[in-house]
């Protein structure tokens, strides 16, 4: 039996027997520290003879370049965006982590579909229908859902860049004050993510501590996660 | 998306929206065109949109498809991106507006083409969901040779997506094309009853064609904005050298 399985209608032309690999999935908001994380399970899974592929949102061969410039013009619609999204993750799946999956790899990525999913949910477009959408996801072996409360959050994120547009959820146009927006913008994410974490058996991870208490605890779950056999529930 | 997401069937929207379907070489295109020139002349406000138009979306399925750089999924998705957009900025304004659109191809084509690719009929219905239901959709009915023939007498050469190239039904680029576009008129004829397409016979004589849409348009015009009646000798008015 095949270690993986889709979310809906199957992707055509893959054979899941031939996946080897694991696919392992970091979320979170912005500014939870994913990708320091990232960097450092990475590290740590290659010193202990593991080959590892990570990758990200937005980083597609195809449509990851244009997605930032529609981003930075501000034009997208809430659907179009939504779309563009999928489309740079489906081309991710099928000519990244699909051929590292194969090729015995472990996968780490920086953000799977439920974030995707809560971003266009929060711009209006329809749970159900975002579903049915991605339902050519395939199954990851584990999600670590990096969770912070919204104070500590906003501390973050003034020590690291400042509020952007897009992370201040400004396109919803909620109002002028960036500190303002950004706080309702995120507690409404964080509220999306709350609601996948039953629907998607999310291991909930508080990323409130120090990066090496929180790395510890992660470390921990991704051995685990890797030592597992069979296939999934 | 202002006041939620309105999925198929669902909108209320004064404008109509008329589409044609079918494939290459069917000559919708034409009956189109000649459909908007006499809806402009008649007074409505019509508005022409176009598949795979919106110029944020354009470059990206150019870049992949001239490095056939994708996949039936993808194909499939960028597409439905870029009928996205124009559903969102270039479908629903006008519609609301209460004009006339007129679209050439909708989304019955990904259905036939990605459904030939091998992609889930019932996801790529799914993924179109937020489409606003045509008020007429015809499906112009032509069998293969014609269509053939027609393609093969001129036009821009046929083009490796165009023929279906990327499912290696065959080196020869004629022959790819001719089962591809065979296979596409099969998913034409299974939505005929399914979505209620208006099929009309591309066999016959582009007037007798253009007048049976007229006559359809027509009924399902009542009730449709209108500026006031401008017929080409005005404008031929508007050109003469002024009398002193």
């Amino acid at each position: 039996m095949a270690r993986f399985g889709f979310f809906g209608e199957a992707l055509p032309d893959i054979d899941l027997e031939e996946l080897k690999g694991r696919l392992i999935v970091l979320e979170g908001t912005d500014g939870v520290g994913r990708s320091t994380h990232i960097g450092l399970l990475k590290q740590w899974l290659e010193n202990n003879g593991h080959a590892v592929l990570d990758t990200g949102m937005t980083r597609s061969p195809l449509a990851g370049k244009r997605l930032k410039q529609a981003k930075e013009g501000h034009t997208l619609g809430g659907i179009t965006m939504s779309l563009f999204y999928a489309t740079d993750f489906a081309d991710r799946l099928e000519n990244e982590i699909i051929p590292a999956l194969r090729a015995g790899f472990i996968v780490l990525t920086d953000r799977y579909i439920y974030s995707l999913m809560a971003r266009a949910v929060v711009r209006g477009a329809d749970p159900e229908w975002l579903r049915e959408v991605y339902g050519f996801a395939l199954k990851p072996d584990a999600i670590f859902y990096l969770r912070v409360k919204i104070d500590d959050l906003v501390t973050r994120v003034l020590q690291s860049t400042g509020f952007d547009y897009w992370e201040s959820g400004m396109d919803l146009h909620m109002g002028e004050d960036m500190y303002e927006s950004f706080v309702s913008y995120q507690k409404w994410l964080l509220a999306e993510f709350d609601k996948m974490v039953e629907n998607y058996g999310f291991q909930v991870v508080d990323a409130s501590g120090t990066i090496e208490e929180v790395f510890e605890d992660l470390r921990s779950r991704v051995e685990r996660a890797v030592a597992k056999n069979g296939h999934h529930s | 998306m202002a006041g939620g997401m309105k999925m198929y069937g669902k909108h209320r929207l004064p404008g109509r929206l008329f589409v044609v379907e079918g494939i290459d070489g069917s000559g919708k295109s034409t009956q189109l065109m000649l459909l908007q020139k006499w809806l402009e002349s008649e007074g409505y406000v019509v508005y022409f949109s176009e598949w795979n138009s919106s110029p944020l979306v354009q470059d990206v399925t150019k870049r992949g498809k001239k490095k056939k750089m994708l996949t039936p999924m993808t194909f499939s998705l960028i597409h439905a991106t870029d009928f996205a957009d124009r559903t969102e900025h270039h479908i629903i304004p006008p519609l609301k507006a209460g004009a006339v659109v007129l679209a050439d191809r909708y989304v019955y084509t990904a259905f036939a083409r990605d459904v030939v690719r091998g992609v889930s009929p019932k996801w790529v219905r799914d993924l179109y969901a937020f489409a606003v239901k045509p008020t007429i959709a015809f499906y112009f009915r032509t069998p293969l040779d014609v269509a053939m023939k027609r393609i093969l007498g001129g036009r821009d050469a046929i083009k490796y997506y165009e023929a279906g190239m990327d499912l290696g039904l065959s080196d020869d680029l004629e022959e790819s094309f001719r089962v591809f576009q065979g296979r596409i008129i099969e998913e034409y004829e299974k939505m005929v009853d399914e979505f209620g397409l208006v099929a009309i016979d591309a066999t016959r004589s582009i007037e007798e064609q253009q007048a049976e849409v007229r006559r359809i348009v027509t009924e399902a015009l009542t009730g449709t904005k209108r500026t006031r009646i401008r017929r080409w000798l005005d404008l031929a008015s508007l050109a003469k050298p002024s009398q002193i």
